[in-house]
């Protein structure tokens, strides 16, 4: 029963721990949450803007840089073809002469000249190639350049066997058309794309409609041509020709893709970078964010349920004392009770009992006559008149020792020097101590305060408690102590043995009236719950302390200032 | 020729019978009351009654109050309380209004003979200081 109990109390108190960890944790975990997500989103959000922006900006530059290179290019070339004739370039030393200046000025992009006629025949040519003569009447760039007055052909193999890329210019000579062509070193061009290299895996390539290679990329980037198609059609883009997309480029790896219309929407150069990469900054602060968040989270919790037990076992604690107090004051409230109930019985066993004792008394005095001398059985009566009578005598014990722990037996109240008090105690208890093989030691706190007390009261507790002791280690002796100190506003008496002490079980029980240890018709059960009356009256405490086989305290506690509540007589 | 003549009152009446065999054996002159009131009508009727032994707690007019009545209107006659429990107040309180002694029920036999003795013995004196006294003052008047 009593076990089950504290199963449910523990069950109690562990459930209000969870709770208020429970509590404590989502309240504290609630607002960092929220604070973190919003800040985190936030974040998020504008560094992704950043990058994009920083990206475009990047590529508008990049294409501003091509489309210039091409149109300067173009222009070079255009110059050329309008400030000399047909004839003077025809003149391959000229065209030599002109190759090499380019060159000069513009840093090798350029790497051979060339004039076509009409037809597509190779009239002069200035460069490294023997291309004199050659005919260029079936190329896409001829083709077109006879149709339109200039253009730039995408990057192809041709003649030379080499990747390069051609700007031609047509122009007008006496009703024929002829064409000024420049190759534009590969080398040249192509750094201008590859040099856009950012992070790890950010690089950029050019690729025309049908999707083949312009430079040459840094890494392995087919692009999907649905991608392609995507970048092509998209009407997202910017007003300079900029379209910022995010796709999965391969397996699960995403990849930021910004693409940019050259060459009047003919060339496309992308930009690639894996996402991981461009928001690698990014990344790191939110391992660091989530580090600090579950470190605080940690802690959070760590403390909360550190406090929360702690808090609980503290209320437990107090739980406890107030049920402690609570049983004290039942305690007292039974013992009043029980005192006034035995009172009562007290007063109405008293006569009859008096009544058997007389006429016990007249039994034994007719046995006396003459008529019973002779009898056989006189002995035997005698006998047990003499035990009625013995027994009479006890229950009148019994009854007087119940009628004074009810009644206190008002003597006087007197001041008292405690000290002197204990001394003329132990005096009396000598005697029956040095029978027990007893040693009484007294310690006295000098200059105690008087105390208004009955003499014969705390006499009688004080003898009840030494008693006591004696007789509890009747058996084998030992030692009591008794010492008086001042604490506070209080005389405190202890009395203290090292004998059997008293298990557990009867603790609790020592003072209520008959409760007895000792065999039948030894003790009443009176004693301890005299002393308690007394004590209390006084408007003192009287508490025990014992631990088994190390021995037993008791602590009187008597105040010095007269108990207003005491009757003062 | 009896030790004492005594009036013994007690609501008990058992009691009161057992003590009456008892104490007639011992060569008392035993009358008897069960209240306060009848031991003040046979304090009346017997004047040579000179030890009262009177039991506190009765109902009706208690032990105190009895023993009140008889010392008002009979000083010289001894009284010695019976009380039922170990109270020393009620002892005390006795002794203030009059008693001779109190002694605690049930009691021993000795020890209340030789009590009702003493009582009675005082008593005996007082009423012969008292004779003395009269005696002196009747022959000194003749004088």
């Amino acid at each position: 029963m009593e076990s089950k109990e504290k199963i449910l109390d523990r069950s109690y108190y562990k459930s209000l721990t969870r709770n208020m960890a429970l509590i404590v944790i989502i309240v504290s975990f609630t607002p960092m949450l929220l604070v973190g997500g919003i800040i985190y989103e936030q974040f998020h959000v504008s560094y992704r803007e950043k990058v994009y922006a920083h990206l475009e900006e990047l590529v508008r530059k990049n294409k501003q840089n091509i489309d210039g290179f091409l149109k300067e290019k173009l222009g070079d070339i255009r110059f050329l073809a309008r400030s000399f004739s047909f004839e003077q370039l025809s003149d391959e030393p000229f065209l030599q002469d002109n190759l090499t200046r380019l060159r000069q000025e513009f840093n090798n992009a350029f790497e051979d000249l060339g004039l076509i006629n009409d037809e597509g025949v190779q009239v002069a040519y200035a460069g490294p190639f023997k291309l004199l003569k050659a005919r260029y009447s079936e190329a896409d760039w001829f083709k077109k350049a006879m149709m339109s007055q200039y253009v730039i052909s995408d990057v192809f193999l041709g003649l030379r066997g080499l990747p390069h890329f051609i700007v031609a210019v047509r122009q007008n000579h006496n009703g024929k058309y002829w064409i000024l062509r420049a190759t534009i070193n590969f080398q040249a061009f192509n750094s201008l794309v590859e040099n856009l290299r950012i992070g790890k895996t950010g690089f950029a390539f050019i690729v025309n409609k049908e999707g083949k290679f312009q430079t040459e990329p840094a890494f392995d980037a087919l692009p999907d041509t649905s991608f392609l198609d995507d970048f092509l059609k998209t009407d997202k883009r910017t007003k300079d020709g900029l379209y910022i997309s995010e796709k999965t480029c391969s397996s699960d790896i995403k990849c930021i893709y910004v693409t940019a219309l050259l060459k009047d929407g003919e060339w496309l150069m992308i930009y690639k970078q894996n996402s991981k990469d461009a928001f690698s900054e990014l990344r790191n602060t939110q391992i660091i964010a989530f580090i600090i968040f579950f470190m605080g989270g940690l802690c959070i919790i760590t403390m909360t349920l550190i406090l929360s037990k702690g808090m609980v076992d503290r209320i437990a604690k107090a739980d406890r004392e107030k049920e402690m107090m609570n049983q004290q004051v039942i305690e007292t409230g039974k013992l009043a009770s029980v005192g006034e109930l035995a009172a009562g019985i007290a007063h109405e066993i008293n006569n009859p009992v008096a009544i058997m004792v007389e006429e016990a008394g007249w039994i034994k005095d007719l046995l006396e006559e003459e008529d019973f001398k002779e009898g056989k059985n006189l002995g035997e009566f005698q006998r047990a008149l003499a035990q009625i009578n013995t027994q009479g005598k006890r229950c009148k014990e019994i009854t007087h020792k119940l009628l004074s722990f009810a009644r206190k037996t008002d003597s006087r109240v007197q001041n008292v020097q405690i000290n002197d008090l204990i001394e003329d105690v132990i005096g009396l208890s000598a005697q029956s101590a040095k029978y027990s093989k007893v040693a009484i030691t007294a310690t006295f706190a000098q200059d105690l305060p008087l105390i208004k007390v009955s003499h014969t009261e705390i006499q009688q507790v004080l003898l009840n408690l030494i008693n006591n002791a004696l007789y509890a280690m009747e058996k084998k002796g030992g030692t009591i102590e008794i010492a008086s100190q001042l604490e506070g506003d209080n005389i405190v008496i202890t009395v203290a043995d090292n004998g059997p002490g008293i298990p557990k079980a009867n603790l609790p029980r020592i003072f209520d009236p008959f409760f007895t240890t000792k065999p039948v018709g030894k003790g009443t059960g009176l004693g301890l719950s005299i002393c308690y009356g007394i004590i209390k009256k006084m408007g003192g405490e009287i508490d025990v302390h014992s631990v088994v086989d190390v021995g037993t305290t008791f602590r009187i506690c008597i105040p010095v200032k007269e108990n207003p509540a005491s009757p003062s007589k | 020729m009896s030790i004492a003549n005594v009036l013994l009152v007690d609501d008990e009446v058992p009691f009161v019978e057992a003590m009456t065999k008892r104490l007639t054996r011992r060569e008392l002159t035993i009358f008897t009351a069960f209240s306060g009131e009848e031991a003040l009508e046979r304090l009346k009727e017997n004047a040579t009654v000179e030890v009262v032994i009177l039991d506190v707690k009765m109902p009706g007019m208690d032990g105190i109050e009895t023993l009140r009545r008889i010392k008002a209107v009979y000083p010289l006659t001894e009284v010695i309380m019976l009380t039922g429990h170990a109270t020393v107040e009620t002892g005390i309180e006795g002794m203030k209004v009059g008693a001779f002694d109190y002694l605690m029920k049930p009691c021993d036999m000795d020890q209340l003979i030789s009590k009702v003795g003493e009582a009675a013995a005082k008593k005996r004196r007082h009423e012969d200081k008292i004779i003395e006294a009269r005696v002196k003052e009747i022959t000194g008047r003749r004088e």
